[in-house]
């Protein structure tokens, strides 16, 4: 038997680096939910942590069920095993996961159904807060609100921003491509100018309380698990 | 009180607690991990010089508590806010009886509040009256997420909540502490979605919600209620500390709430023993929106100050204020822009 070491550069990080934390819209290896990554022969062993003994079990679930879907497509792999340490429903989400039974059935009696729709909730969070950030940055640099209503994708400079928008909105079934406006409702409509501050307005409430929570996610598993809270120098908001 | 260049500051720490996380209280591995839980904000979240042991944390004495809210702490009046757990504390965290018994040696010092579950039915609706009768109360801490055998939650939209709800009307309860935690029945959903407490805010207008933790991680969500209804008040407990280490975060957090509720609608609170009240209120006097945030935040003035730390709580529970700490200008409930704004997000 082989045991090969896992660095970032290995096709399973990469692949690990896909799936998110759908409430923070960041991949788990960068929140550093990654306990351990260990590949013998054709088989990969992962075990993933969180922040809290409590955080909510459904994006639990989610993150150990899309961990063990990307890995589980990867060429040469015969067998994946996804365990969560250290949550109060570690239990029923690993057998779940491994099961292929999805999440009403780890829960008898707790669950009204699948997943889908909170993911989308939380898609839904995401591409505005980034719609929010690509906005502000055009208004500051002096574009007039009645032009921003009319900016397309294509007329905006490359950025890491801009990708993640245009992945949120594939993921959500709306218009990504480059004539696709910059800003557009949760249905795919566009924006009219005069509902504009307000919609800014609440984007933007938006994405403080994801970069906020995400922060504090950060901060309670370094003290959780030690390492840096890299939190703690934030980048500046652009 | 709290004086600072010359600015008096009247304090009312709106949630408090006196518990019992000591391993023999702790019935299970959930009511480790939940303490321990807590004792990681507090850890990360508290000043080096502010942290204390595990032990200290899991307990402590009326002394300490005497001494950190009221030698040290500044706290005029402090409001305790129960949360029993039972499935999880042998003789639950912090019950009306624990914090009722301080309450009754210091009657100048603290107020205390109840509790209720909608799952206990008609008994607890008969409990309830009791505990009015004994403690009077003038608002009650509901934790939604509580577990109760197999039930994992419940919401302010309940029938049964609607009852309990009636009830709190007729025995004169006016404030609703609500608590929102990460289980909560269907798991499928967003545990942190304050929708039903909407739907209890405009059907009961006589009352007064107040969103323990301003509603996070879910900001947005509780902002966007809270513009719509004016009896949604935003209660700082746990926001309250990040002005140590993420005081960006906390400028902007206190920023949204100012835009969206107004100043009238935020309660100070240190989440005591999660955190201590002196060094919140010292950093809170001293906080001032940093400077490239000021053009979309504006400042903090004395005024605003002194209403979040003590005045908006004192104007909810009928605490007396000392004239040299009162503000000029009276307080006015606004739901800011509320019609323009849902029709504008729900078009």
């Amino acid at each position: 038997m082989t045991t090969t070491a896992v660095g970032p550069e290995s096709a399973v990080w990469r692949a690990l680096g896909t799936v998110l934390d759908p409430e923070l819209d960041e991949p788990i290896t960068d929140l550093d939910f990654v306990a351990s990554l260990e590949v013998r022969d054709h088989e990969v062993f992962v075990d993933l942590r969180l922040p809290t003994y409590f955080c909510a079990p459904n994006f639990a679930y989610l993150m150990v069920a899309d961990a063990h879907d990307v890995l589980t497509g990867l060429p040469g792999i015969t067998r994946v095993r996804v365990r969560l340490l250290d949550h109060f429903a570690a239990d029923e989400i690993n057998a779940g996961v491994a099961a292929g039974d999805g999440f009403d059935a780890s829960f008898p009696g707790l669950a009204t159904g699948e997943l889908d729709e909170l993911r989308r909730t939380f898609l839904r969070k995401a591409h505005i807060a980034y719609q929010e950030k690509l906005a502000s940055r055009l208004l500051r640099s002096g574009c007039t609100q009645e032009e921003l209503v009319r900016v397309r994708l294509r007329d905006l400079e490359d950025s890491r921003e801009l990708a993640k928008l245009r992945r949120r909105r594939e993921q959500l079934g709306l218009p990504s491509q480059d004539d696709a406006p910059l800003l557009l409702d949760d249905r795919g409509e566009p924006v009219e100018v005069d509902t504009l501050p307000v919609r800014l307005r609440f984007a933007r409430t938006t994405r403080v309380s994801i970069e906020a929570n995400a922060g504090w996610c950060r901060g309670l598993l370094s003290t959780r698990y030690g390492g840096e809270d890299r939190d703690l120098h934030p980048r500046q908001l652009e | 009180m709290y004086t600072k260049d010359g600015e008096q500051y009247f304090i009312v720490d709106s949630h408090i607690h006196f518990w019992d996380g000591t391993p023999a209280n702790q019935a299970n591995r959930y009511g480790e991990g939940f303490l321990n839980c807590f004792y990681d904000y507090h850890r990360n979240l508290s000043p080096e010089t502010e942290l204390w042991s595990l032990e200290h944390f899991q307990k402590q004495t009326e002394a300490d508590l005497m001494h950190d809210l009221f030698e040290v702490g500044y706290v005029d009046t402090a409001i305790f806010q129960p949360t029993y757990l039972t499935d999880f504390f042998v003789n639950g965290f912090n019950t009306t009886e624990q914090d009722g018994a301080l309450a009754e040696k210091h009657p100048d010092k603290f107020l205390v509040n109840g509790a209720w579950d909608p799952r206990d039915g008609e008994a607890g609706l008969a409990a309830l009256e009791q505990l009015v009768e004994r403690w009077q109360p003038r608002g009650v801490k509901l934790y939604t997420a509580e577990w109760k055998g197999e039930s994992k939650g419940w919401k302010l939209s309940d029938p049964w909540s609607y009852r309990y709800l009636e009830k709190c009307r007729e025995l004169g309860i006016r404030n609703i502490h609500v608590h929102k935690g990460p289980t909560i029945y269907p798991l499928n959903r967003d545990s942190f979605d304050v929708a039903d407490v909407d739907e209890a805010a405009t059907a009961f207008p006589d009352l007064n919600f107040i969103i323990e933790h301003v509603g996070l991680p879910r900001l947005e969500d509780f902002c966007w209620i809270a513009t719509q209804e004016p009896n949604v008040y935003g209660g700082l407990a746990v926001a309250m500390p990040f002005i140590h280490s993420r005081p960006r975060y906390f400028a902007q957090i206190i920023g949204e709430l100012l835009y969206w509720l107004d100043e009238n609608r935020i309660t100070f609170a240190s989440d005591y023993a999660i955190w201590t009240p002196k060094w919140l209120v010292e950093k809170f006097v001293d906080f001032q929106i940093p400077p490239d945030l000021q053009s979309e935040y504006g400042v903090l003035t004395a005024d605003i100050k002194r209403k979040i730390l003590g005045l908006n709580a004192a104007r909810l529970y009928d605490i007396p204020v000392p004239s040299e700490a009162r503000v000029s200008e009276p307080a006015v409930h606004a739901a800011v822009g509320s019609e323009t704004n849902e029709e504008v997000l729900t078009s």
